[in-house]
């Protein structure tokens, strides 16, 4: 049975960490073809929230909903990811002794049992997904060079292309702005703004700049729950947010 | 499946038979005075540096692709041997010390009237070969299972399949466990009908460990080239990664695992008629670390290092306990702490990174890291 027509539904989650609530009654609600900006100050739980919705970290207390039905607390990593959510990683990983296009590769929506990866013939079909992928990437003209070499914006666009290679209908990204220049930076946000004109992306990002980029709607975290919401103009004029984070 | 056999994996698999094949016919064919004879003794040591190149590839298969460190592979090793001397007990009949026609003369020993249960079948060989398989596949399949269900990894995982092995150690040094307690099973009398003693039956053991050996390589090969070992690399290096992209990492673990222990039991069972015994010595903890260092020094994350690791590390070994015997363990720690310091991807690693060096290999060839 549906129970909310958002795609994902966060209700009143709290994660506990030796007694520190990394998340505090978190309530967020993201919709169908969304995009959402998420900011906060170091330590105010974005990258937990993420651990929540992905099945890395198990909430104490409250709901996490995909799709209006499916219980997420109740799955683990690998089937969440087959449920159609995808994460990018502050830090990029990728694999690093794999090529570019294995990378791609392994990463493309579908084959996932061990036995289908031993005896399922490689398919043409396969084969053209990953071409628009690397092109899309711009990263063709390395596609057999070990991930390992690239540099490091590469290496976050590599990673983006496996998100979409995997086919998610909700994309995590955290921070994919960190460590670029200001010309991958922006490169980066119209790459978002593609992307989710297919699907709903959920962006955590330090870097204001980028976020206006964005211009989509802001949730502001603080201390593990939500400080404020609204268009970024409309935080920025929030008191409470100015005073938390904003306020230099 | 076959097209995962490239170039390379169908030499080393055509070749390995074929030297064995040109070994034997220097042992068969020629006069023990003529100069390239290689005598019966050489053959059966070669046999037995066959049957742990097995193993070590079995080892080289997890670990240097699946980044599991098993300290524990003796174990397989061992109770493939065991099924396999198990069967070689029956096989003698009536003509142990005792005379008894189905007790072996351990079991007279011991005062037992009959066969215990476990021992029911296996005089016949068919069985004998599928429990060589079974048992250590099972058991790593329970041990798989729990381990990496459980997420446990790196050092803990080490530590646990080291736990396995002295386990069975003790059991099997246990009279009362059935296998012949300290002295384990010995007096071989014949195998499959054939004189276990005759020069024959040794050079056609010889060839079979040749053969095991390939089939080992080829199944590896397949393994590691298909999309199934792309997926072990990659949850090698990034083991989370793997699993946010929806892969269920302890599947892929535990096949990898079961197979290799399957392998692992191959090689103890070739192994237990060349030596003509298999104690609970086997078990030692010290084995399975020896069998680390071969894969180590020949190089992991290669199908061929693992096989040269094994053959050389041996070979020095053999050597070495002949001529300084007390000096071996120092020489073995030694080699281990060098390989690690100076040769972290082995001797295959190094002459690959030579061959680059010339410029000879195009930098996508390069070996990988192993994790
Ligand atoms: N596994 C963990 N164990 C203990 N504390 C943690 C753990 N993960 C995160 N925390 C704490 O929870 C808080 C929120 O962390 P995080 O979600 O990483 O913040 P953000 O991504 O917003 O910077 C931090 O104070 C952090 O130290
Ligand atoms: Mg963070």
């Amino acid at each position: 049975m549906r129970l909310t027509g958002a795609l994902l539904y966060l209700n009143n989650v709290s994660v506990i960490f030796d007694g520190f609530k990394a998340l505090n009654g978190l309530s967020l609600v993201i919709e169908p073809g969304e995009m959402r900006a998420i900011i906060g100050p170091n330590g105010a739980g974005k990258t937990t929230m993420m651990d929540v919705v992905t099945g890395k970290t198990r909430p104490d207390t409250g709901e996490v909903l995909f799709d209006g039905a499916i219980d997420l607390t109740r799955e683990d990593e690998a089937s969440i990811a087959q449920l159609g959510i995808g994460r990018k990683f502050q830090k990029p990983t990728v694999f690093e002794n794999h090529t570019v296009a294995d990378n791609l590769l392994l990463a493309l929506a579908g084959r996932r049992r061990a036995m289908a990866t031993l005896f399922a013939p490689e398919d043409r079909a396969e084969e053209e997904r990953l071409e628009a992928i690397l092109d899309t990437i711009r990263l063709g003209a390395l596609r057999d060079v070990p991930a390992a070499s690239l540099s490091h914006g590469q290496k976050q666009w590599l990673e983006i292309g496996m998100l979409l290679a995997q086919d998610p209908k909700l994309l995590l990204v955290d921070e994919p702005a960190a460590g670029m220049t200001d010309a991958e930076t922006a490169a980066t946000a119209s790459l978002l703004k593609e992307i989710n004109k297919t699907r709903s992306v959920v962006v955590v990002e330090h870097d204001m700049t980028f976020v206006r980029d964005l211009g989509v709607k802001v949730t502001v975290l603080h201390e593990g729950s939500v400080l404020a919401e609204g268009s970024l103009d409309q935080v920025s004029a929030n008191e409470r947010v100015v005073e938390v984070y904003l306020g230099r | 499946m076959l097209r995962h056999l490239d170039a390379r994996a169908r030499l080393l698999v055509a070749l390995v038979p074929g030297l064995a094949l040109g070994t034997l016919a220097l042992n068969l064919a020629l006069p023990p005075e003529h100069a390239l004879h290689v005598p019966t003794y050489a053959i059966s040591l070669l046999g037995k540096y066959l049957c742990y190149a097995l193993l070590a590839l079995s080892v080289g298969l997890v670990w240097g692709y699946g980044g599991i460190l098993s300290l524990g592979h003796g174990a397989f090793f061992a109770l493939g041997g065991y099924a396999m001397g198990m069967y070689l007990m029956r096989q003698i009949g009536s003509r142990g010390v005792y005379g008894h026609p189905t007790l072996p003369d351990f079991m007279v020993f011991l005062n037992w009237q009959e066969l215990p249960w476990y021992w029911y079948g296996f005089d016949q060989f068919w069985f004998a070969a599928i429990m060589v398989l079974l048992v250590p596949g099972a058991l790593a399949f329970v041990a798989g299972w729990l381990a990496f269900r459980s997420r446990v990894t790196g050092v803990y995982l080490s530590i646990l399949t080291q736990a396995m092995t002295y386990a069975l150690m003790l059991a099997f040094f246990r009279n009362d466990m059935g296998f012949g307690g300290n002295n384990g099973l010995t007096d071989f009398k014949d195998i499959l009908g054939f004189n276990i003693q005759a020069q024959e039956t040794r050079a056609a053991l010889f060839f079979a460990s040749a053969v095991a050996l390939a089939l080992g390589l080829a199944v590896a090969a397949i393994l590691v080239n298909s999309r199934f070992g792309k997926v072990l690399v990659a949850i090698r290096d990034a083991e989370s990664r793997a699993r946010f992209l929806g892969y269920r990492v302890e599947h892929y673990k535990l096949l990898v695992f079961v197979l290799s222990a399957c392998m692992a039991g191959v090689a103890g069972a070739l192994y237990v008629p060349q030596v003509g015994i298999i104690n609970p010595s086997e078990f030692a903890p010290a084995n399975s670390i020896e069998i680390v260092i071969w894969v180590a020094v020949g190089g992991r994350g290669t199908l061929l290092g693992p096989v040269l690791g094994a053959f050389l590390v041996n070979f020095a070994k053999t050597w070495l306990t002949g001529a300084m015997p007390e000096l071996w363990l120092f020489a073995l720690g030694g080699l281990f702490i060098a390989v690690t310091l100076l040769l972290p991807k082995g001797l295959v690693g190094l002459a690959a990174q030579i061959r680059l060096k010339r410029g000879r290999l195009p930098s996508s060839h390069r070996v990988p890291a192993a994790g």
